[in-house]
């Protein structure tokens, strides 16, 4: 996978891909192989991996703004204070929260939260975002809120990412390439070049282009599944 | 906030009535049942022991629980993040809580004879740490996995994720079985003061005033012994107000 690119991995549920998050982020070691991340084999946790889960896994007793500068209280100890909010702040106004930083993660919405989250994997500058499914627990109107911040985080900031998601409509547009895994144990199966403009905008995937894309991915999610093709 | 003190006062006030009408009613004695009004004369008559005896078993009872605190941290720790651990130590744990710690007074005053204070602070310690213990080993084992990953990805420490993540966590459950073990260290050290031959404290004052058939005094004990327990029940939440406020969420 080329540095830089965004890579969306789609499969059936209980194919691995979780556990190949914990993998490229060094938290689980391989049965067997090993994990090479740009250039490097991966050994260990590294100080340049950023993750988004699911669930925002906000700590409830700091404010907003503690919450994002966590990361960077490990990951640069001896950072003045002043120069991390800064950082913080930065990323916070990206993503419209200007105004919560001083919110506790119960006083805002799940939206909102997963914002602060995003926040949080990117403020120590990562070069890989590693991310397992990070909007599938919003809504459909928040979500592609949150593609559009994706996307326009990633213009102001690039890093690889890699993205775990159910949603083939996510994936395409977020993707510059999308990998469908097979069931366990996982291989891949397929990879898709997203084939869009960078500055893509939602209405890009009600373009004929998207839906021959999106169209091919259910096939070949239904095969990684084990199902019939059904013919057209 | 003025609500916020007189209901409690309202309350306990209603509650001396009905306790003054049931003895009043039933035309009790005052060598069978104490009433309210005998209250005040039997603690300005014993007002210089009063004190004596209560900061004796305050002092005791809080330092009991103080261990009660570390210790029962310790063991939380342990039976927390070690899955051999918890499967070795809960059997034993929960034999030992099951216990009456009235049968271990025996025991401890033959161990450490003459060793009052000693053998107080150690019952009051014994009868509380149970519910700390528990309640951190669960809330550290019960620690969801992402917490521990936001941390871990970046090479964080055992001890830095323990420190940033895992204690602050288990604070609100800390607290609440702190609420718990301060009441119950009372209990732990009137134990040893009512039983204990010559002893100190409120429970010996009781005992003396067992003996010679002193109701009124008997019940002005229990009374400052209720009157202690709401005293460090409030400490206990006013050390949370601070530590752990951020898990009290207004009622919606």
């Amino acid at each position: 996978m080329p540095e830089g690119t965004f890579a969306a991995v789609v499969g059936p549920s209980g194919c691995g891909k979780s556990t190949l998050t914990r993998l490229v982020a060094g938290l689980m070691t391989p049965d067997a192989g090993e994990v090479w991340l740009h250039g490097e084999r991966v050994k260990g946790p590294r100080k340049t991996v950023g993750m988004a889960f699911q669930n925002p896994v906000l700590l409830e007793w700091r404010t907003i703004l503690d919450n994002v500068i966590l990361p960077l209280e490990i990951v640069a100890p001896r950072m003045p204070r002043a120069d991390r909010i800064k950082r913080a702040m930065e990323l916070l106004e990206m993503v419209g929260l200007i105004g919560f930083e001083d919110k506790r993660p119960s006083e805002l919405s799940g939206g909102m939260r997963q914002r602060a989250s995003l926040c949080r994997s990117l403020v120590h500058k990562p070069d890989v975002l590693i991310m397992d499914e990070p909007f599938g627990a919003l809504d459909a109107f928040t979500r592609e809120d949150l593609w559009q911040t994706m996307r326009d985080l990633r213009q102001a900031e690039p890093f690889t990412a890699v993205l775990i998601t159910h949603d083939l409509r996510e994936s395409v547009f977020l993707g510059d390439q999308v990998i469908v895994l097979s069931g366990r144990p996982a291989r891949t199966q397929f990879v898709l070049d997203v084939d869009l403009p960078e500055d893509r905008t939602l209405d890009v995937l009600f373009t004929p282009k998207a839906a021959d894309m999106l169209h091919v991915l259910r096939d070949q999610i239904k095969i990684a599944q084990g199902r019939e093709v059904e013919t057209h | 906030m003025f609500s916020k003190i007189a209901t409690p006062v309202i309350a306990i006030i209603i509650f001396l009535g009905l306790w003054e009408l049931l003895v009043w009613v039933n035309g009790w004695p005052n060598f069978k049942m104490a009433s309210p009004s005998d209250l005040p004369p039997a603690f300005w008559k014993y007002r210089d022991l009063f004190f004596e005896m209560g900061w004796q078993t305050l002092w005791r009872t809080v330092v009991g629980l103080f261990i009660a605190v570390i210790v029962g941290t310790a063991i939380g720790m342990v039976i927390g993040f070690s899955r051999i651990a918890r499967d070795a130590l809960y059997p034993l744990l929960i034999g030992f809580n099951a216990i009456p710690k009235a049968t271990l007074v025996p025991v401890i005053s033959l161990l450490f004879i003459g060793q009052h204070d000693f053998n107080t602070v150690l019952m009051a310690f014994m009868i509380s740490f149970f519910p700390i213990a528990v309640s951190v080993g669960i809330g550290l084992s019960t620690l969801e996995p992402e917490y521990r990953d936001i941390l871990r990805a970046l090479g964080a420490s055992r001890y830095t994720i323990f420190v940033k993540i895992a204690l602050p966590k288990t604070l609100p459950e800390f607290f609440g079985a702190l609420k718990v073990s301060a009441t119950l260290a009372f209990i732990g050290t009137n134990l040893v003061e009512i039983v204990s031959p010559h002893g100190r404290g409120l429970g010996a004052l009781f005992k003396s005033g067992e003996t010679n058939g002193d109701y009124p005094l008997m019940f002005a004990v229990l009374i400052a012994l209720a009157f202690l327990g709401i005293v460090l029940y409030y400490a206990v939440i006013f050390l949370e107000r601070i530590f752990a406020g951020w898990a009290d969420r207004e009622a919606t």
